[in-house]
């Protein structure tokens, strides 16, 4: 069981708890505005992109390489971001907290 | 005049697929506050369709794992699911729908998110054909599935190169068949990419092991005793306990013809996917609609683009002024590989190939004299995305240097 807080691009926050599969899978099921998940989690259409709070990266990980590369060249992206499809819920994750990036 | 005042209106929305759910979302956001009944003759919850041909086949993981939202989803955004019901008319001039279980109901708006539905040729004997599957639906996916743990031989024969045959022909690889793929035209996915992929995409499969024979124009299916004889124009035979059907689609719009709006390669949208009825909108594969970046009109197979038309429609009833223009992409994967496609590459008049270090990894650059049209991407992401931003700028491309792959990959670099 992990909990995890998103910051949505109105400021608004919300807390789910998860204890499987992707938090964008999470975040879609519980309609968080911003997080679409577009393609279905196969890291190919940048719609699950967040921030991870900077004294949370440590629980999230390094981005992939294709994750990298998906996000290279957005507008909005800086050394927070992750694409959160491919983060897998787990107990290591719980009480991230997560800013919905803005829309490219 | 638009007139906001939603709360005693209802929006009926047929099709519970990419398109019609997140349509129905999407216009909850926007602020409708009436009713949004949400219709599908599939029975499931609604569920992402590319995984269909990939993971949903080969893990057998159910439809639980891959739905488009969740039950709670739909109850939390007073999504009303009508699934398993049929529509049997629509009635533009009193603004009702019938449905086949006979009831009507009313609209004040209506979107057609009809989509497609597989085409099966009229090939002789197809009718006697046991185990002969399409892929479109979650019932495909299981009764392909039955059907294979069934079959002792595992021979199973993919008619049609497209997308769907050959990420059916990995998957069903990939779960031990014996698999062959009879592609009618000279190459694989010959409708969409140039040669250079096709042979690609031929020679991944050969050495995964799946035969992909071309120039094979199945003429007659013949069935003895449950096991299936494909014949080919050729004279060549293949046998088979599974044939898979992936040559095409026909689009939905039957309904959309008998209420008498305006089709034409599917059913006419504008740019604010509004059909030729000011109350009906139409989203998805079934829309034929003008892409302001290609400046013409095309009609479209994709997530994408049910995706953002069902934006774009739900926008539009809310009362802004939305105006679609995206720019097409795709993906597919097979074995180990990752395609990722943006753009439409038709005339292209010259293909600019980039390499990456590493196995499989480059990208194909498809121009009509400077401008680019489209790019194929291969396990290349930064490929996908360059060419997402070229052509979302419409700048001009260094085609000397995108061929040079010492030139670091950053549009900056690659820069005219």
């Amino acid at each position: 069981m992990a909990k995890i807080t998103f910051i949505t691009r109105e400021n608004e926050t919300v807390t789910l708890e998860g204890t499987s599969g992707s938090v964008m899978q999470l975040a879609v099921d519980n309609n968080v505005p911003g997080i679409d998940g577009d393609c279905g989690g196969v890291c190919s259409c940048a719609t699950c992109h967040v921030h991870v709070d900077t004294a949370h990266t440590s629980k999230t990980g390094e981005a992939s390489e294709i994750e990298a590369d998906m996000l290279e060249l957005n507008d909005h992206a800086n050394a927070q971001s992750r694409l959160c499809c491919q983060l897998e819920i787990s107990e290591d994750l719980d009480g991230v907290v997560l800013q919905v990036a803005e829309a490219e | 005049m638009i007139d906001n005042n939603t709360e005693t209106k209802t929006c009926v929305v047929i099709g519970a697929s990419h398109g019609g759910v997140n349509f129905a979302f999407s216009l909850r956001k926007e602020g409708w506050l009436g009713k949004i009944i949400l219709i599908d003759k599939d029975p499931l919850l609604p569920y992402h369709r590319p995984p269909l041909s990939k993971s949903y086949l080969t893990n057998g993981d159910g439809m639980d794992a891959n739905l488009l939202k969740s039950k709670e989803s739909y109850d939390k955004d007073q999504v009303e699911l009508l699934l398993g019901v049929s529509v049997g008319e629509i009635d533009k001039e009193e603004k009702y729908i019938g449905l086949n279980n006979g009831t009507k109901l009313s609209y004040d708006k209506l979107v057609l998110a009809t989509g497609a539905r597989p085409f099966i040729p009229p090939i002789t004997g197809i009718e006697t054909a046991t185990d002969l599957f399409p892929l479109r639906t979650g019932r495909d996916v299981e009764n392909i599935r039955a059907a294979f743990e069934k079959s002792i031989s595992k021979k199973i024969v993919i008619i049609g190169g497209g997308y769907i045959g050959l990420e059916t022909a990995a998957s069903l690889k990939k779960l031990g068949g014996e698999v062959t793929v009879l592609e009618r035209e000279a190459r694989v996915l010959a409708r969409v990419t140039a040669p250079e992929m096709s042979s690609f995409f031929m020679e991944l499969h050969k050495k995964n092991g799946v035969d992909v024979l071309v120039d094979k124009n199945v003429v007659s299916i013949d069935n003895t005793e449950g096991v299936n004889t494909i014949s080919c124009g050729d004279g060549s035979s293949y046998d088979a306990d599974i044939i898979i059907v992936g040559v095409g689609i026909k689009v939905n719009s039957e309904l959309a013809m008998e209420a008498g709006l305006t089709l034409e390669n599917g059913i006419e949208v504008d740019e604010t996917a509004k059909t030729s009825d000011a109350s009906i909108y139409a989203i998805g594969d079934c829309t034929y609609h003008f892409n302001p970046h290609y400046n013409r009109k095309i009609r479209l197979e994709s997530v994408q683009n049910a995706v953002d038309q069902a934006k774009v429609a739900a926008a539009a009833i809310c009362g802004k002024s939305p105006v679609y223009d995206s720019i097409p992409w795709f993906w597919s994967d097979q074995y180990d590989v990752k395609l990722q496609m943006v753009g439409l590459s038709n005339d292209y008049d010259e293909i600019v190939h980039r390499s990456e270090e590493g196995d499989n990894k480059f990208s194909i650059w498809y121009f009509k004299g400077s401008e680019l049209l489209a790019v194929d991407a291969v396990n290349n992401p930064k490929a996908f995305v360059v060419g997402t931003k070229f052509l979302k700028q419409s700048k001009l491309i260094d085609k000397a240097k995108l061929k040079d792959n010492s030139v670091v990959f950053k549009p900056v670099n690659l820069l005219k």
